[in-house]
């Protein structure tokens, strides 16, 4: 009785403390970044034209917005069709199903520098696309594919098996069905999946110096090389008299990825807060 | 002699090996209340189920036997499974409103089988929902969201949702087991109205409600039509002492 309730106590300590101690771990990375960045933040780091002398971050900014983009056009749509034919088309517990999880599961754990390198051989060198925001974002969409696939179906599933019948019942086909009353119930979740994409994409750099190159530029087509903010961290940190400017990229990064997150957040009230 | 609609011949029902059917022979009329009763998992609602094919989508399913509509086999070959759906109307034991408005609700179905002019649209809402008695209740907030309606509203729009596609035949499974007496009165008070136009067949646990509301009685157990008829009938001089029991409680 006595033991239970000390185990009991000695719990709820144990736990309060790592949740405190994750706060303040994710506080301090925080406050390290905002004390050393804010302090270097110059205009001169946002023109338009990147320069060894200047380094800018602006063109690798506009490079990062239009990665996420293109990569979303990609893995996107593939992801959330690929999800439907899972859930909605195969049977459930399938040989087929299995193999197809397994496999998203493994690709979904392996570090990014590989999809670096596969993308260099495959895309750069393979079809010949270059060191080219194409090859980056193509990349990238096998990399978050599988997340992408895991969170949609997740979504699919979690749509009341009531809603199809009521459907069928109707005399709606399959189609109309899924996209007219499941998929409109599955996009938040979907949503949250994209947005935890969207962060990956942005906090890449591995698998992106293989494959976009380091080319600091506002591309004007998507075959040219681009340096995303991760990247030109990575760059900056890498030439070691640069460190300042490094953390006040680092600052705009977060500020990109915190007003990414607030904006989707309320889009998605927005949309789906029905009158 | 009213004109027979269901027609069922010898029909045996398989989920994977397991046999949830045997051999049911029944017939249901036109402009008629034909209630199903039987303890929990005899088989009333797979039965209700294959009325409309919607076993079709349960896995490892399958029929033998006839079921004939007006006559024609509804698992014969050529039969469009979506037009036979729209003929024969299903209302689910726990209401299942789509999280859309009450209009989109109502006007999904005449959509889907081609109806697109608003105003063809808005008086086939109109009528279905006052069809199924909820018109003074929903008609100041058509376009919110219908899941913010109470339990038996949103089983009165599932209803009038059914209705919308104006079917000829009305399978409703438990449709007030969820809900209170006087959204059951409603709704009971709804089917003998909608009798005059649909052919109705409702499964139920509740006796009382069997020999308020339906004309004929079919007892099933354990996947066999046990007993059937007029349900005075059935419900004073059974045949089956099967039967007897069940009615007067002493069993299931
Ligand atoms: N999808 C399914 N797969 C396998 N067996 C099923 C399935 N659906 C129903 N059964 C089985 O078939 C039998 C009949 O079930 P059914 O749902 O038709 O009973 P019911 O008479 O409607 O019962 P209740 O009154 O509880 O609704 C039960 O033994 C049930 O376990
Ligand atoms: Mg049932």
């Amino acid at each position: 009785m006595k033991l239970t309730k000390f185990i009991d106590r000695a719990l709820l300590v144990l736990t309060w403390l790592f949740a405190g101690l994750t706060i303040a771990v994710l506080a301090y990375i925080i406050f390290h970044i905002v004390i050393n960045g804010v302090p270097h933040l110059r205009l001169s780091l946002f023109e338009i034209r990147h320069t060894s002398a200047n380094v800018s971050m602006l063109p690798s900014i506009v490079s990062t917005l239009f990665m996420v983009i293109l990569t979303l056009i990609f893995a996107v749509p593939l992801g959330i069709f690929t999800s439907i034919f899972l859930v909605e088309y195969m049977k459930k517990g399938s040989r087929f199903v299995n193999v197809v999880r397994s496999a998203a599961e493994l690709l979904s754990g392996i570090p990014s520098i590989v999809y670096g390198l596969f993308g260099l051989l495959f895309f750069v060198e393979f079809l010949g696309l270059g060191l080219s925001l194409l090859s980056g974002s193509l990349t990238l969409s096998i990399m978050i594919l599988p997340l992408v696939i895991r969170t949609t179906e997740e979504a699919l599933k979690s749509v009341p098996d009531g809603y199809r019948e009521g459907s069928f019942a109707l005399g709606a086909g399959k189609l109309r069905t899924i996209f007219v009353i499941i998929l409109p119930s599955a996009i938040p979740g979907i949503f949250a999946g994209v947005i935890l994409a969207v962060g990956r994409i942005i906090g890449e750099s591995a698998a992106l110096i293989f494959t976009a190159g380091t080319f600091a530029q506002i591309p004007d087509n998507i075959l040219q090389s681009v340096r995303t903010l991760a990247v030109h961290m990575w760059v900056l940190s890498g030439e070691g008299h640069h460190i300042n400017e490094a953390y006040a990229t680092a600052v705009a990064l977060l500020a990109v990825i915190f007003l990414i997150n607030a904006l989707s957040t309320l889009a998605a009230k927005k949309i789906f807060s029905i009158a | 002699m009213l004109k027979c609609k269901f027609d069922v011949k010898g029909l045996d029902l398989y989920y994977s090996d397991f046999q949830a059917l045997k051999k049911v022979d029944l017939e249901m009329s036109e402009n008629e209340i034909m209630a199903f009763i039987g303890p929990s998992g005899c088989g009333k609602s797979t039965f209700l189920r294959t009325l409309n094919r919607m076993n079709d989508i349960v896995e490892g399913c399958r029929i033998e036997g006839k079921i004939l509509l007006d006559g024609k086999d509804i698992y014969a070959k050529n039969v469009d499974v979506n037009q036979l759906r729209k003929r024969v109307g299903m209302v689910f034991q726990k209401p299942n409103p789509f999280p859309q408005s009450v209009y989109d609700n109502i006007a999904y179905g005449p959509i889907t089988h081609g109806i697109r002019k608003k105003t063809d649209l808005d008086e086939i809402v109109e009528k279905a929902l006052k069809d199924a008695a909820i018109w003074e209740e929903v008609k100041d907030r058509l376009r919110k969201s219908a899941l913010g309606l109470s339990g038996g509203q949103q089983q009165r729009l599932c209803i009038a949702r059914a209705l919308a596609v104006e079917p000829e035949i009305l399978l409703m499974d438990e449709p007030t087991s969820a809900l209170d007496p006087v959204s059951t009165g409603t709704i009971e008070d709804l089917m003998v109205e909608l009798r005059e136009k649909y052919t109705i067949i409702i499964v139920t646990h509740n006796m009382q409600q069997a020999t308020r509301i339906s004309d004929k009685t079919a007892f099933f157990l354990m996947g066999e039509v046990i007993e059937y008829g007029k349900t005075i009938d059935i419900f004073s001089n059974p045949k089956h002492k099967r039967t007897e029991n069940y009615i007067t409680g002493r069993f299931g």
